[in-house]
């Protein structure tokens, strides 16, 4: 199942689950304690963000012997992508401005 | 390695514009005025025609946009291609730009249709290639559009 832009938002809206994804987007596959080493934020903390993040679709886990390793999956952010980068925003504003040419303009 | 083919996407803008068909056309189709509203551009209303737009360059996008007129059809349909020029040609934007003029009674009813985005190249370059917090401040910014 596919993580809505809505639902993308607000699970990246926290900044440790961002800096979290971050990290793993950058850096690769991490353990829970690689990635709770130096992070600041407590081992249960970064397991439950890490929770909320597999369950948008943006990390995914692989068990191996006692730890589980993950990684991040940036093909789960193409609804915000496409959100973004279908120039909605950048369109309507060219809109508005077209319709301010027109008022401009002789018929 | 065989890629699947990926899914495609498209953006659908309305407005209707109190406004003859035939004014909106000639702001879609005059260099000067297209620039007015759009942005640079060395566009000319013939199939065939390559033209670029051209906007100032911002952080992971060159301002350049490499096009080349598809169809044209006085007063009602106009399209080009849009896609990302230079070094980011490969992995970048590869749409088309299609609009379309409706009469109405009190104007025109303008249709823009970006279509050909494709989600997955699209996420997997920009999740790779782009800091995702630069990322997020823009998508901030338009959030308030969000419904």
């Amino acid at each position: 199942m596919r993580a809505t832009a809505t639902e993308l938002f607000s699970t990246l809206a926290d900044p440790t689950r961002r800096a979290i994804f971050e990290r793993l987007s950058r850096q690769g596959e991490q353990t829970v304690h690689a990635l709770t080493d130096g992070s600041g934020v407590s081992q249960p903390a970064v397991s439950k963000h890490l929770g909320v993040l597999k369950l948008a679709g943006l990390v995914r886990g692989r068990r191996q012997g006692r730890e589980t390793h993950y990684r991040a999956e940036p093909q789960a952010l193409a609804p915000l992508v496409q959100w973004m980068s279908l120039y909605g925003a950048f369109w309507r504003d060219r809109f508005d401005r077209l319709e301010d040419l027109l008022k401009r303009m002789d018929q | 390695m065989t890629k699947p083919a990926a899914a495609t996407r498209s953006l659908v803008i309305e407005r209707e514009m109190p406004h003859p068909p035939e004014k909106v056309w000639r702001a879609l189709t005059q260099s000067a005025l297209l620039a007015d509203w759009l942005m640079q551009n060395d566009f000319a209303p013939k199939v065939g025609h390559r033209f670029n737009f051209r906007a100032p360059p911002m952080p992971h996008w060159n301002g350049v946009v490499d096009c080349e007129v598809l169809t044209v059809e006085p007063n009602r349909r106009l399209s080009y291609s849009w896609n990302a020029s230079g070094e980011e040609a490969a992995n970048g934007l590869k749409t088309v730009v299609t609009w379309t003029l409706t009469p109405t009674k009190t104007g025109v009813l303008v249709r823009m249709e970006q279509s050909g985005f494709r989600a997955e190249e699209e996420a997997n370059y920009r999740g790779a290639n782009y800091g995702w917090q630069k990322y997020v401040a823009g998508l901030e910014r338009v959030a308030a559009g969000l419904t």
